[in-house]
């Protein structure tokens, strides 16, 4: 007996949506074996972890505040990636989208502007922030064949720093107790919450309605077809006449104008100013949100869910069971891994062959 | 209609075989590839294997080589019972194969490749005698040229040089000529015969059926996965072998006198640089092509087609918009798409990846080149339409697939041709270019694809084919040029010219045997 894979003549599309699933409960299963090795009863740490943060009505909101971001950043880079782009910069995408509508936010917010228009400027000005600094390795990309991986996440840590300069030095709140971070936004600057007593707002919406958006342009608009082909066949784009510069420049624009919403919705959202850090790393793991959802709007929104529920859960797991914060980043990790590893069934299928009959 | 004893029995007695099959059955899900197939092959012997694509020749070969395990049947190699479970079992044994779709590594250079196969004892010197074979044989090869850069035609002529190098004892050539000249396919056979006369055998499978007829002294001929005959192709017309190939007459396209019209595509003294060290550099291309006529482009290949063919379809955009003029619009600075749109059709030569998206369905590779017209409204996709057109042009071409919703890389080759040039013929173009249109493509889908080139330009429509394959283009073309060294000799009407004529000037570019060894 032998097992072995042969290539499918087809992709499978069960084993596209099983092995997701397949890597949820790897992930589960190597959970229950760190829990056991720290000690920890695992049905009570398993509790603890998934059940506990969303027993509760606010728990539920909490979960649904952090997949917003999650869900916006991984339908703008789902766009890409289906054409190639290797957009990683999210992160920093997210961190200038706070920082322009934040801007905005400071000085209009102070000039008394009704909110009706002040948020929509905000939002503009976030999504024009990310879509700019999106559009950095976009430009290096086509004009100079730089590898928008690399410059993508480079640009991360210069986003981080241009923030952190701002908010220890020249926005810094004159009666924050020297703390480094903006004044709070004003009222109108808020967005309007969705449920009263949670810190669930419009956000929420916002981000399904671009999941939407995206679905009805990767699958029903033509310019949308042209960048899968670019993504899939660039032989086959550039023979029918598919301009490959322009799959780059829409593939790093959308999902820099995602993040950048995701980073004023941040900011303008549950926490209401300008901080060194504005984000988790949201943009990182919107990368595996788009892997496990498998580029597909349906499949994000609820790998959004998950990954949000990894982020509740890890901190649900430092106050009840006193495990460290990387907790979080391991299932991420975790995750990630097994679909990777999963994502083999999809093109090969396992067989168990009978012990070769030749020698 | 085939002797009774599938062996041969007077032959058998005369000699051992160097290879027997008996009973060779290999299932595929929901194909019989094989169906207890016999075979005998003898010392020194050039023996034909004739087939239409799909018939399990392939496969068939395949088991031979080791690449494929049988389900059932037996195998002997002089007389002794053998399983061949790998490549390189056959080739210790002495089986060389030189495949229809090459098994080379792009990013290597032509002597790794061959040193690949190879025993590393035989490594030293090797490109030397890589030239030494290629000289002989006229394949003209550079040992330390990277396969990427070169064109289908080269390397099929690595393939051909790594199998000699090995001095097989049983040579399988999986149609090995469509690539060369009439000259070099002449040197071929002599070197084929040489090799026979020293004792190898020899399997020969093609399609084309006077090279049968000049080389093999027998034939095997399979039809879906079976025997169906075997006889002496010397003594048989080429339309009896055909007959017995796809058990019916061979349809023959209709040819009618062209009336040709206006010029439709104009090219002018058009240089391109070549993109890449081992590209080809076009200098100073002319050439009309008139509506209602099909001109073609003979030539062996790596001769500036790649060049030229990406310059015409706006894969590659030219400096001068007036070098290339499309229907009385300089076209030379647009793009594919805007050609396209000013009534250019093109049918490349690599289908998947570059004629199709393999991943995509048939529907979604109409779609591909038909993005300006009435399959999109106000940029959103008319899903149903694109769906009913490739519906039509599957129906009106006979395709073989499930439907619309297919992936293109589900379908064999020819049926993907097929429908590649119904989607462009669909889109009712003002100038066709066709890149070997049937390259790969089995009788019947052939006779069908320049039938169908035919009409088109019976519809007034400017045809522009560039082939390798001389017979086709003399079938079906008005003019015709040929391009050598990046160069394209003026066209002539066919009726004036000759396979000699043509062959003489395909091979008055290529560097003579002489030059490479010195």
């Amino acid at each position: 007996m032998k097992a072995r894979l042969e290539v499918r003549a087809q992709p499978s599309r069960v084993a596209m949506w099983v092995a997701p699933l397949l890597a949820a409960l790897a992930t589960l299963l190597t959970g229950f074996i760190v829990f056991e090795a720290f000690g920890l009863d695992p049905v009570v740490a398993f509790t603890a972890f998934f059940i506990e943060p969303v027993a509760t009505r606010y728990g539920v909101a909490e979960l649904l505040l952090k997949a917003s971001p999650l869900m916006l950043i991984a339908t703008g880079l789902a766009i890409g990636y289906r054409a190639n782009v290797w957009n990683i910069g999210a992160e920093g995408q997210l961190t200038l989208g706070a920082l322009a509508g934040g801007a905005v936010a400071l000085v209009l917010g102070d000039a008394g502007w009704p909110a009706a228009l002040l948020l929509p400027a905000m939002l503009i000005a976030g999504a024009l922030g990310g879509m700019l600094w999106a559009a950095i390795p976009a430009f290096l990309r086509t004009r100079f064949h730089a590898n928008e991986i690399l410059t993508s996440l480079m640009l991360v840590y210069v986003a981080t720093l241009l923030l952190s300069w701002l908010v220890h030095g020249p926005w810094r709140d004159p009666e924050g107790y020297n703390f480094p971070q903006s004044k709070l936004f004003t009222a109108n600057a808020l967005l309007p919450n969705l449920i009263p007593e949670t810190r669930l707002n419009i956000g929420f919406v916002m981000a399904l309605a671009v999941v939407a958006l995206a679905w009805l342009f990767v699958r029903r608009h033509i310019v949308g077809f042209e960048m899968r082909v670019s993504g899939l066949a660039p032989a086959a784009a550039s023979y029918a006449g598919i301009s490959a510069r322009r799959s780059i420049w829409l593939g790093m624009l959308a999902g820099g104008a995602c993040a950048g919403l995701a980073g004023i919705n941040e900011a303008a959202g549950p926490i209401g100013q300008l901080l060194p850090s504005m984000s988790p790393g949201y943009g990182f793991a919107a990368i595996i949100v788009a892997f496990v959802g498998r580029l597909h709007p349906a499949g994000i929104v609820l790998a959004s869910l998950l990954m949000s529920l990894l982020y509740l859960g890890g901190e649900s797991a430092q106050m009840h069971l006193a495990l460290p914060s990387a907790v979080t980043g391991l299932f991420q990790g975790t995750l990630l891994f097994f679909l990777l590893a999963a994502d083999v069934l999809v093109n090969f299928r396992p067989r168990i062959a009978r012990a070769a009959h030749a020698r | 209609m085939a002797d009774s004893s599938p062996a041969g029995s007077a032959v058998t007695a005369a000699a051992v075989p160097r290879l027997a099959l008996r009973g060779i059955t290999r299932r595929y899900p929901g194909v019989l590839a094989n169906d207890h197939v016999d075979l005998d092959v003898l010392p020194g012997e050039i023996h034909a294997v004739l087939g239409e694509n799909g018939a399990g020749k392939s496969t068939l070969m395949k088991v031979i080589y080791g690449i494929v395990k049988p389900d059932a049947g037996t195998m002997r190699w002089e007389g002794a019972p053998v399983r061949i479970g790998s490549p390189a079992r056959a080739r210790k044994l002495g089986i060389g194969m030189v495949f229809q779709h090459f098994s080379l590594f792009e990013t290597l250079t032509v002597a790794d490749n061959i040193r690949l196969a190879l025993d590393a004892a035989s490594a030293p010197g090797l490109p030397q005698r890589i030239r030494d074979v290629s000289a002989r044989y006229g394949l003209t090869l550079d040992p330390a040229r990277h396969v990427h850069t070169m064109s289908v035609g080269e390397r099929q002529r690595v393939e051909i040089v790594r199998c000699l190098l090995q001095s097989p004892r049983l040579l399988i050539m999986d149609e090995p000529t469509s690539v060369l000249t009439p000259q070099a396919v002449l040197r071929l056979f002599d070197t084929l015969r040489t090799l026979a006369r020293e004792g190898c055998s020899i399997l020969y499978i093609s399609h084309k059926l006077d090279e049968i007829r000049a080389l093999c002294q027998r034939a095997t001929v399979l039809r879906a996965g079976r025997v169906t005959g075997e006889c002496d192709p010397r003594q048989e017309t080429s339309a009896s072998l055909a007959r017995m190939m796809i058990g019916g007459e061979l349809p023959h396209p209709v040819h009618r006198e062209a009336h040709a019209g206006a010029p439709a595509l104009t090219v002018d003294s058009l240089d391109v640089r070549a993109d890449d060290p081992f590209g080809t550099t076009l200098r100073s291309i002319s050439l009309e092509v008139h509506a209602g006529e099909i001109v073609g482009i003979a030539g062996v290949s790596g001769n500036g087609q790649k060049e030229l063919l990406a310059a015409l379809s706006g894969e590659r955009r030219v400096a001068r918009a007036d070098a290339i003029v499309l229907c009385g619009t300089p076209a030379g600075t647009l793009d594919a798409f805007a050609r396209r749109r000013l009534g250019l059709a093109f049918i490349p030569e690599e289908r998947l990846g570059r004629g199709a998206v393999p991943e995509m369905s048939l529907a979604d590779n109409a779609l591909l080149t038909a993005r300006g017209a009435a399959l999109v409204s106000h940029g959103f996709i008319r899903a149903k339409a694109v769906r009913a057109y490739a519906a039509q042009t599957i129906a009106a071409f006979g395709v073989r697939a499930s439907g619309p919703d297919a992936a293109a890389r589900s379908l064999s080759g020819g049926n993907l041709q097929k429908y590649i040039v119904g989607r462009e013929i669909g889109h009712h173009p003002k100038v066709l270019i066709a890149a070997q249109p049937t390259w790969g493509v089995d009788v019947g889908a052939s006779v069908q694809i320049r039938q169908a080139l035919i009409d088109l330009r019976d519809r007034g429509v400017a045809v522009l084919v560039i082939s390798e394959e001389l017979d086709e283009l003399i079938e079906i073309c008005d003019r015709l040029a040929v391009i050598a060294q990046g160069r394209l000799s003026p066209a002539k009407p066919v009726r004036e010219t000759s396979a000699e004529e043509i062959g003489l000037l395909m091979a008055g570019a290529v560097p003579t045997s002489d030059r490479v060894v010195a």
